[in-house]
């Protein structure tokens, strides 16, 4: 590992209320299944040095249906996510999503909480949390709130959450519709995404793209097209205007414009009647 | 801390952010876990912790304590799929194979061969070509069980 461990502490607390004590007491990174911040840790990227141990908080894990509100543990695994009959059921698309992350290992340690806080635009669970209309639960000591999903970013990595405050879990109300998941990478597993997409058909279809902008985003302009009867391929001009991708490592502007305006046309073929 | 390890209680002093991975090779003296990208990309260090496959080089030794953890001598000298991995060529650098048999060790035995893929997803190697990997583990399954 090329940073250091001696200037690196971690605080280990047992409960929710002791981890929100501790945040509000000094600014400390929470560190789940360590999946993204372990590989910064290990190339020595990483600039922050004070952590605190999430994985202990019984509260934070567990899948449940609340009022009719799917609601998941932001340290629920993308294991457990997978194989629960709720989540295949309600949100289909999150387990396409979830089964796309890495491999086997990533998958039984990286939680979706985790996937929020980091804030990767490439992040593979967060167009379906765009596209599900998601509500992320953020706690501190003294207050609990409820952020839109789609209003939580403020720019490339950067979100509303303060340093006081954990993400506790995301609610996702039923999605009514077919839904539709795909992610383009350089091989099945283990890929970071070029381009990955979640989307819903329905009188007012739903359109969330991960690789194309600073962060995840959903496209109400393309949306609105599709809902008011245009077709494909007016669609599909509207979203290549609407998406502001950037050339990189992994892909190039150009490409991720071309297979984002494919994907919109397969999204609407496949779940076309 | 303590944990369990490979079956046997285990106290060590290291440092709580300290890779898993290194606690194991430095202060535990077990090398048999490799390090081979360090990003959790290529499955080389993979050992159990709580009957769960994970890449030991993305975890703090914090999140082990009371923890059982299961590396690959805890499967012994003469395990089947030891043996296959080396009657197929199964392993030929070796840096991948301790990850491969500790995720095949989870497989039951009859997995298809895409439930092999799909379970070895996360593991690469260079060397073989895959092909060898899973004919060994056939076999291992074939002899009766791991």
């Amino acid at each position: 590992m090329r940073s250091a461990t001696t200037p690196l502490t971690i605080a280990t607390p047992r409960t929710l209320a002791d981890a929100l004590s501790m945040l509000r007491d000094e600014p400390l990174v929470p560190i789940a299944g360590a999946t993204d911040l372990y590989v910064g840790l290990n190339f020595g990227t990483l600039e922050a040095r004070h952590f605190l141990d999430v994985t202990r908080l019984a509260e934070l894990r567990g899948i449940a249906v609340r009022d009719d509100l799917l609601v998941i543990g932001a340290g629920t695994p993308y294991t457990a996510i997978m194989q629960s009959a709720v989540v295949q059921q309600r949100l289909p698309m999150l387990v396409q999503a979830a089964s796309q992350i890495g491999g086997v290992q990533i998958q039984n340690r990286g939680t979706l909480g985790g996937n929020v806080a980091n804030g990767s635009p490439a992040g593979d669970s967060l167009p379906v949390l765009a596209a599900a209309d998601a509500v992320l639960v953020l706690r501190s000591a003294s207050a609990e709130r409820r952020v839109a999903f789609t209003s939580f970013y403020t720019g490339y990595r950067a979100s509303v959450l303060r340093s006081d405050e954990l993400i506790i879990a995301v609610e996702l109300p039923r999605v009514d519709g077919r839904q539709w998941f795909r992610k383009v990478g350089t091989r099945a597993a283990q890929a970071i995404s070029k381009l990955v997409i979640a989307a819903v058909r329905a009188p007012l279809p739903r359109i969330a793209v991960g690789s194309v902008a600073a962060t995840t985003v959903r496209l109400p302009r393309t949306e609105a097209a599709l809902a008011s009867g245009a077709g494909i391929d007016e669609a599909a001009n509207i979203l290549e205007a609407e998406i502001t991708p950037i050339d990189d490592i992994r892909s190039s502007a150009d490409y991720r414009r071309q297979v984002a305006a494919n994907l919109l046309r397969r999204f609407w073929l496949d779940t076309g009647d | 801390m303590r944990f369990t390890l490979n079956g046997a209680l285990a106290e060590v002093e290291a440092h709580p952010m300290k890779r898993l991975l290194d606690v194991l090779r430095e202060d535990c003296g077990l090398t048999g876990t490799k390090e081979g990208c360090g990003e959790g990309e290529c499955g080389a260090c993979t050992v159990l912790v709580d009957d769960t496959l994970v890449v030991s080089c993305l975890v703090p030794f914090a999140q082990v304590e009371g923890a059982d953890v299961r590396t690959i001598e805890g499967l012994g000298t003469d395990h089947a799929l030891q043996r296959h991995f080396m009657n197929e060529a199964g392993a030929q650098c070796g840096i991948c194979t301790p990850g491969m048999i500790m995720v095949a060790s989870t497989l039951a035995p009859g997995a298809t061969l895409d439930e092999i893929r799909v379970a070895l997803a996360g593991n690469l190697c260079r060397c073989t070509g895959y092909e060898a990997i899973y004919r060994a583990i056939h076999r291992a399954h074939a002899e009766g069980g791991q």
